[in-house]
């Protein structure tokens, strides 16, 4: 169980990390990206918009915590 | 060779060679405490248990098809390259301590010298353990980044050989140093990794995801330029907002 433990938290601590909202939007971006280009729109604007918006969200929020 | 391909093999030398700056701190630190040869065997173990997942994995890659890797590789990537970033911008805006390989190295030493000294198999078990164990979780990075690079562009090969070239230099460059390599200027290196992953994760998970770029591999160019630009200027707004909200020190 230890190993189990130990082996779901390293995954969980190499691709969400510190900010699971990100990769939470991520997961949405793509999705809507996916969604939309198979509806006929070529949506290659919306990943990079989305990383910024989740970036600049999750520095804002790192900031504000350790002021 | 084309845009993309020189921007592969680059991203993986890079981030291969930050990975291996570290695991070096590490062996270096447990090395030169307790001996050599515990210490040498846990990084061959490591090494061998790493190479064997490149030749499971890679070969196995090869049957899925190019858009869902895509897909999937770039949001990996893009989850774990923003992680890279946001770290890097915290750091060059001052939000977060740069990482110091020197204070890494002199904290492993007093740890190596107090533990204690406990025999299996032959090996001075706490060397054998630390080496392995350091060398296998940076070099699962490493893994990770080869096989995501090369497998979305089915070149696993190319990727391979920038974390070789990286290997050849981090080694090399520690055993000339026989120190940790605290000059390289790792937090600019994570700073450029953390760009290129965010942006070839971009890249190609939109193209999983259907997207047609405009330009084509051109775009990639556009995208790190993009990001790039962004993220520069949430290093200047981060560091105004935290000199401005700075206490002033009373005089004296």
């Amino acid at each position: 169980m230890k190993y189990v433990r130990s082996f779901v938290l390293f995954w969980w601590n190499f691709v969400v990390g510190d900010d699971w909202r990100v990769a939470a939007g991520l997961a949405v971006a793509l999705g809507l990206t996916s969604l939309l280009t198979h509806e006929g729109v070529n949506a290659w604007w919306l990943l990079p918009v989305a990383i910024v918006l989740l970036l600049t969200g999750s520095l804002w929020r790192e900031a504000r915590r350790a002021s | 060779m084309s845009t993309s391909t020189v921007l592969l093999i680059l991203g993986a030398f890079l981030a291969s060679a930050v990975e291996m700056v570290e695991a070096l701190t590490i062996v270096l630190g447990v090395g030169i405490v307790r001996g050599w040869r515990s210490t040498l065997i846990g990084v061959a173990a490591a090494t061998i248990v790493l190479a064997a997942l490149v030749a499971a994995l890679g070969p196995a890659l090869r049957v899925v098809p190019i858009g869902t890797l895509r897909l999937v590789v770039g949001a990996l990537l893009l989850a774990f390259g923003l992680q890279w970033l946001r770290k890097a911008i915290l750091r060059s805006s001052g939000y977060m301590p740069h990482h110091d390989e020197d204070a890494a190295f002199q904290r492993q030493r007093a740890q190596a010298a107090s533990a204690g000294r406990e025999e299996r198999a032959g090996l001075d078990w706490y060397s054998f353990t630390v080496a392995f164990k350091g060398v296998l979780l940076e070099g699962l990075e490493v893994v990770f980044i080869v096989i995501s690079f090369g497998s979305a562009q089915h070149r696993i090969g190319l990727a391979a050989a920038g974390a070789a070239a990286a290997f050849v230099l981090v080694v090399g460059a520690g055993v000339l140093a026989r120190g940790p390599l605290e000059r390289v200027p790792e937090n600019t290196i994570k700073y450029a990794v953390g760009l290129l992953l965010t942006s070839f994760g971009c890249f190609w998970g939109a193209e999983g995801a259907g997207v047609t770029w405009p330009g084509d591999e051109l775009s990639l160019l556009g995208v790190i330029a993009f990001i790039g630009v962004i993220s520069f200027l949430l290093v200047r707004v981060l560091r105004r907002r935290r000199l401005a909200l700075a206490p002033v020190e009373a005089p004296a």
